[in-house]
């Protein structure tokens, strides 16, 4: 199911946390919403899934063109995982994920058997099998995080939103959860929302990336796409490592690592090159990096395969040419 | 070499703490403890069973129990919604509210008493009003609810506050995107993570509620048999040199203290457990 967000502003007190805000998620789509914190992002998710509400006004919160507006946060359909997964602490890990079920109104509500039953298979597929009689203090921080998610999907959610949902793993189970949640998704094809500050996961994982900044949306696209071409220095600046040149009358310039090259300064070509001193070099893996103090002062940091240092033997303090091309 | 831990005082300095402390532990409170049961027994076991088994004695216990069975689940209530309040939203005069909570600690239980005698005693407001309809509030079983209420208000609301507040509401908002009602919440969210914190606040409440001297004995009026709960049927006695039975009955209110203090280090057992569980 889609969700079509119009205008949104949100103000606490004197503070603006969203700022005419609006947003296409198109259905089955896994979005990112990526932004330093403060960005108001986890604030847009929150209106989203009805547990805060928008400003009054001409904003609008549609679900598969539905205004969603005055539907309670229970009666949306929106399966929330949080950032620190709130789960039950006093249930088990089957009572947590079939609570959603359990607490249906009599009539809808599911037999014993059929919730058990749906239990048994969320489990499954969130890989817990067995765990169903353990409380949320005995698991790890990646089992917490997916019986969170099966909670959240148990009540067969049109929608799903997860606030940071790695935020609080260590690095490894971090990139194993997130190459398994990209699966999972596209295994289940449900519409995902998912707020991050993480540039790196929201590029790797997502099919679009909404990027926010003081409460606005600074760019929408495809990871690619804002990657390659940042509409804003801010953006350009928050998605990976970047060099800012100086130019002449206040102008900058911004030049990814990769999109500098490093040639023998014999080969020296003043139309487009920069005489540059390294000042330090870092290998470790297939991509080296080095830090180079330029002719005029600035500093740049450039990435070249590990074979291309290898093929010019250089060391601290060589001299180098720096061609600045645009990628 | 000496080798101990820097933390450690030398033995002269250790024995003189732990001396100290034992001593000042049994002058102050286990000799008086002592004392209490030493003088309700000094006369025997009969005198001791016949000055409880008496009818001012049992109506005072009658009534003190009274007055805890209405204000102890009245505070709970009070507490619980007081302290759900001020946990869970964010409100214009909620540091009043917070800070009114701390009256009854902060008043003279004396000035507690008062406050009711002056609305609703003969002289007082609604005097007149409530003589018309031959309502008796103050000198009667109403008024002494009244202070006891009014005096044991913030022990459940003061116990769950900070519980609360640690807690946020991270697993009420799941429960709601959950798609659960207000009530299911309570009972099954935020009740079973502060069952033990209440149950702490009503065992002090009750405490208290039953040993409350200083507000009761402004509104009870001091009727023998009919408004003296227990605490001020002990001051009677006491009074009427009546040593025996005065102790006798004093013996009760010690066995309530003992009995909270095991309870109360019983749940700090439990849910100290728990906590070492995370």
């Amino acid at each position: 199911m889609s969700i079509s967000i119009r205008s949104i502003n949100k103000t606490f007190g004197a503070y603006k946390a969203l700022e005419d805000v609006s947003l296409e998620v198109p259905d089955g789509s896994l979005t990112a919403l990526l932004g330093p914190s403060g960005s108001g992002k986890t604030t847009l998710l929150r209106i989203v899934a009805g547990l805060e509400f928008a400003d009054d006004g001409p904003g609008k919160i549609l679900f598969h063109g539905q205004d969603v507006g005055g539907v309670p946060a229970g009666k949306r359909g929106v399966g929330f995982v949080f950032q620190h997964y709130a789960l039950f602490r006093h249930m088990t890990v089957a009572e947590n994920i079939a609570f959603g079920l359990s607490v249906l109104p009599g009539k809808d509500k599911p037999g014993k058997k059929e919730i058990a039953d749906r239990v048994k298979e969320l489990l499954g597929l969130v890989k817990l099998e067995g765990l169903e009689k353990r409380r949320p203090h005995e698991l790890s921080g990646g089992q917490r995080q997916r019986v969170a998610l099966a909670r959240a999907l148990a009540i067969r959610p049109k929608v799903l939103l997860l606030d940071e949902p790695f935020g609080a793993l260590d690095a490894q189970v971090r990139k194993d959860l997130r190459r398994w949640l990209r699966q999972f998704h596209d295994e289940i094809g449900l519409t995902t929302l998912f707020v991050t500050h993480d540039q790196e996961e929201a590029l790797e994982l997502s099919d679009e990336v909404v990027v926010m900044r003081n409460a606005r949306v600074e760019q929408v696209g495809e990871p690619q796409e804002v990657y390659d071409r940042p509409r804003s220095p801010f953006v350009y600046e928050f998605l990976g490592n970047v060099n800012k040149l100086k130019e002449s009358e206040g102008k900058a310039r911004y030049l990814r690592p990769h999109e500098i090259e490093v040639v023998f300064a014999a080969e020296f070509d003043p139309r487009t090159d920069v005489m540059g001193k390294v000042l330090h070099l870092f290998s470790a893996g297939p991509v080296a990096t080095l830090s180079l103090k330029l002719s005029d002062g600035q500093f740049v940091e450039v990435e070249l395969s590990r074979k291309a240092l290898d093929e010019m033997a250089l060391d601290k303090g060589d001299e180098v040419a720096v061609r600045l091309t645009e990628g | 070499m000496e080798n101990r831990p820097v933390t450690t005082e030398s033995p002269f300095v250790k024995g003189l703490l732990i001396t100290s402390a034992v001593v000042i532990l049994t002058l102050f409170l286990l000799m008086p403890l002592f004392a209490v049961f030493a003088e309700a027994f000094r006369r025997g076991w009969e005198v001791f069973i016949a000055s409880l088994n008496e009818e001012a004695a049992l109506s005072a216990i009658k009534l003190t129990l009274l007055a805890a069975a209405v204000s102890v689940p009245l505070n709970t209530l009070f507490g619980l919604s007081a302290a759900w309040l001020v946990t869970k939203f964010r409100f214009k005069g909620r540091a009043f509210l917070l800070s009114m909570i701390d009256l009854p600690f902060a008043v003279s239980p004396v000035i507690a008493g008062l406050v009711w005698v002056l609305m609703f005693g003969a002289q007082g407001w609604f005097g007149p009003w409530l003589a018309e309809r031959d309502i008796e509030i103050i000198f009667a079983l109403p008024g002494i609810i009244l202070a006891t209420v009014f005096v044991t208000f913030p022990f459940v609301a003061r116990e769950l506050i900070p519980l609360m507040e640690a807690q946020g509401s991270d697993q009420e908002e799941a429960a709601v995107t959950l798609g659960a009602g207000g009530w299911s919440i309570f009972w099954r969210v935020t009740l079973p993570n502060i069952k033990w914190g209440l149950l702490y606040g009503v065992l002090l409440c009750n405490a208290r509620a039953m040993g409350e001297f200083g507000a009761v004995s402004v509104v009870s009026g001091h009727i023998r048999g009919k408004t003296n709960t227990l605490p001020l049927h002990v001051e009677v006695l006491y009074n009427e040199y009546q040593f025996s039975a005065a102790f006798a009955c004093a013996t009760l209110l010690a066995f309530l203290a003992l009995v909270t203090l095991g309870l109360k280090s019983l749940l700090e057992q439990v849910t100290g457990q728990k906590a070492g569980g995370h």
